[in-house]
């Protein structure tokens, strides 16, 4: 057995009693990172040095170790800023980026934790993808079978955490990109409501759809998580000034009278037949603990992904304009003139999968086209979020899977752009109404793949999405399961 | 009938910044195409009248005292730098 095993909570109080120090935690990281990680390649970067200097430190102080996340090992995602710690977001325009300037607001809480950064973690390239094969420097494997991908585009984060490389992790979630890979790792990933999380710091994708969120072994450990590095931020104009509850404090396994909505949209065709069972499945084991379940409609659902690609795909062409080889990043060699060099800088800089979404946000956006296609968006987005309202005005959570299919294999998807994206289906609805949304273990593929269960709530009531997610998961024992890679621990 | 031509895709290219090739240039013109035709069933929908969303959270503009605080030094903001002379960040010439 790993000391992973353990929840967070469980190995603060082993550190406190000196039963561990902060050192075998550490140890216990890069131990497993050293067995696995060249088979599950989560990580892009390694902070090891510090990380062991500065767990050396807190061994020191460990009569005052009341900190939040004192001396437990995290991962970060690679589009998270860490002030000099190399942050590349996947992506080769940023491979030379050895020394960022600042931390991300979310670093920042961290370090006030007093957690240690193990190193950080891959990601599609500039968190646009759902499989980790748009990862400039090498795709990451599923923990359960590295013949299938993680997931993306947080599939480093789900995959070291699957793996026992990590206890916890930071991802990122724009249409997906939380709760898919952690749906196909067999992890528990939540992303919060818009606004609950700061992004200063957070390399920006689509801004009004990207949010930070926690990815872990037990949905204790995520509300744990959560409680830590949710809040207002001055730095984010769009954080929101909505006081952060006592995540850990709403887990009292009690569902009783819980009212679920079951939208029939995430159970048609296009799902499989064995994530379906393992809803029904789910929605019984619910009914046991005395809620009820309804089938519900989000009438627009089949309208998200458009909306989706459009909006992120303008906000992206926005957001990425700023990677031009002037201030930091790589430059193209031998220019003739500045135009050139930003052509080419960009050129090389950035894979396909990126050069296509910006290219397809530049034409929404451009004139002539705009209203057509990025105002009609919008508008549909307005229906999108209507729709999620209205059930909400009867029902408590919704619940559905995470995802239509598990893992696919590596290659599968890799030559078409539009089977790839349909991937996301199912989640990035919530991104677009801006709700909360967590995925869950619920079950195994006949291949032995994981399947996920996702719950989403009410604007800033993660609490109850927490609460119906922490009773399923003390009824069951999905989540105790481990990959048997590299010998299970 | 064709979304987006291939002139239409070097020019967007063009916009974006990004030097495609002649291959290229034809691979993202039906990729593209298809993604765009996919979207047009936006068109279905009857959306007269629905207001945009742009933000899913009820925010308005945030102001602050504009007052100077301590960042990011020059020496700082310049250590990433490709290329900087004499404390500024260097470009190529903007002319040939």
């Amino acid at each position: 057995m790993s000391l992973f095993d353990y929840t967070l909570r469980e190995l603060q109080e082993k550190l406190h009693n000196k039963e561990i120090s902060v050192t075998d935690l550490v140890e216990e990281s890069y131990n497993r990172i050293e067995e696995v990680d060249e088979e599950v390649q989560a990580f892009i970067t390694l902070n090891k040095e510090a990380a062991k200097k500065q767990a050396a430190e807190l061994d020191q102080e460990r009569g005052n170790d009341d900190a939040k996340l004192f001396g437990l090992p995290i991962g970060v995602k690679d589009n998270i800023v860490t002030k000099g710690l190399r942050t590349t977001a996947g992506s080769q325009i940023l491979s030379n980026l050895d020394d960022p300037l600042y931390d991300a607001t979310v670093v920042n809480k961290l370090n006030d934790a007093k957690s240690v950064t193990i190193g950080k973690l891959n990601m599609d390239e500039f968190a646009m993808g759902s499989s980790n094969e748009n990862s400039s420097y090498a795709a990451a494997r599923n923990p359960w079978n590295t013949d299938y991908v993680p997931g993306g585009s947080s599939g480093g984060s789900a995959a070291a955490v699957a793996a026992g490389e990590v206890p916890y992790s930071l991802g990122s979630d724009t249409g997906g990109s939380i709760r898919q890979p952690a749906a196909y790792c067999g992890v528990v990933g939540l992303k919060p409501t818009y606004g609950r999380v700061s992004r200063f710091g957070l390399i920006a994708f689509a801004s009004s759809l990207d949010q930070i969120g926690p990815i872990t072994r037990s949905v204790e450990d995520n509300a744990f998580l959560l409680e830590t590095i949710a809040g207002h931020d001055k730095m984010d104009s769009t954080s929101a000034n909505v006081e952060v509850p006592k995540y850990t404090e709403s887990l009292t396994g009690d569902v009783k009278g819980m009212k679920i909505g079951v939208p029939k949209e995430y159970l048609s065709e296009g799902v499989s037949e064995e994530v379906k069972e393992a809803v029904k499945a789910a929605l019984k084991e619910y009914e046991k603990m005395g809620a009820t379940w309804e089938e519900v409609s989000l009438p627009h659902s089949k309208y998200a992904l458009s909306t989706y690609y459009l909006i992120s795909s303008s906000e992206a062409s926005a957001n990425l304009a700023r990677f031009d080889g002037v201030r930091y990043g790589k430059r193209a060699e031998d220019a003739k003139n500045m135009l050139d060099m930003f052509m080419r800088s960009r050129a090389e800089g950035f894979g396909d999968e990126v050069k296509r979404r910006i290219m397809l946000g530049t034409f929404a956006l451009s004139s002539g086209y705009y209203d057509a296609y990025y105002k009609k968006a919008q508008q549909v987005r307005t229906l999108i979020k209507n729709d999620f309202e209205k059930v909400f005005e009867d029902y408590d959570v919704i619940i559905g899977p995470t995802t239509p299919t598990p893992a696919f294999k590596v290659g599968d998807k890799v030559d078409d752009p539009m089977t790839m994206y349909a991937n996301d289906i199912l989640t990035i609805p919530v991104n677009l109404a801006g709700v909360p949304g967590i995925s869950i273990p619920c079950g195994f593929s006949g291949d032995g793949l994981p399947i996920g269960l996702q719950i989403i709530g009410k604007h800033f009531d993660e609490g109850t999405v927490y609460r119906a997610a922490h009773a399923f998961e003390q009824a069951t024992d999905y989540h105790k399961q481990r990959p048997s890679l590299g010998g299970a621990r | 009938m064709s979304r987006i031509s291939k002139e239409e895709v070097k020019h967007v290219a063009n916009l974006a910044r990004l030097a495609i090739t002649e291959e290229e240039a034809t691979t993202f013109t039906k990729q593209l195409d298809d993604i765009i035709t996919y979207a047009e069933q936006l068109n279905e929908l009857d959306t007269t009248g629905v207001e945009p969303t742009t933000h899913v959270l009820d925010l308005k503009n945030v102001m602050r005292k504009d007052e100077p605080k301590k960042w990011i030094s020059q020496d700082d903001a310049l250590k990433n730098a490709p290329d900087k002379q004499d404390g500024q960040f260097k470009v190529p010439s903007v002319l040939e």
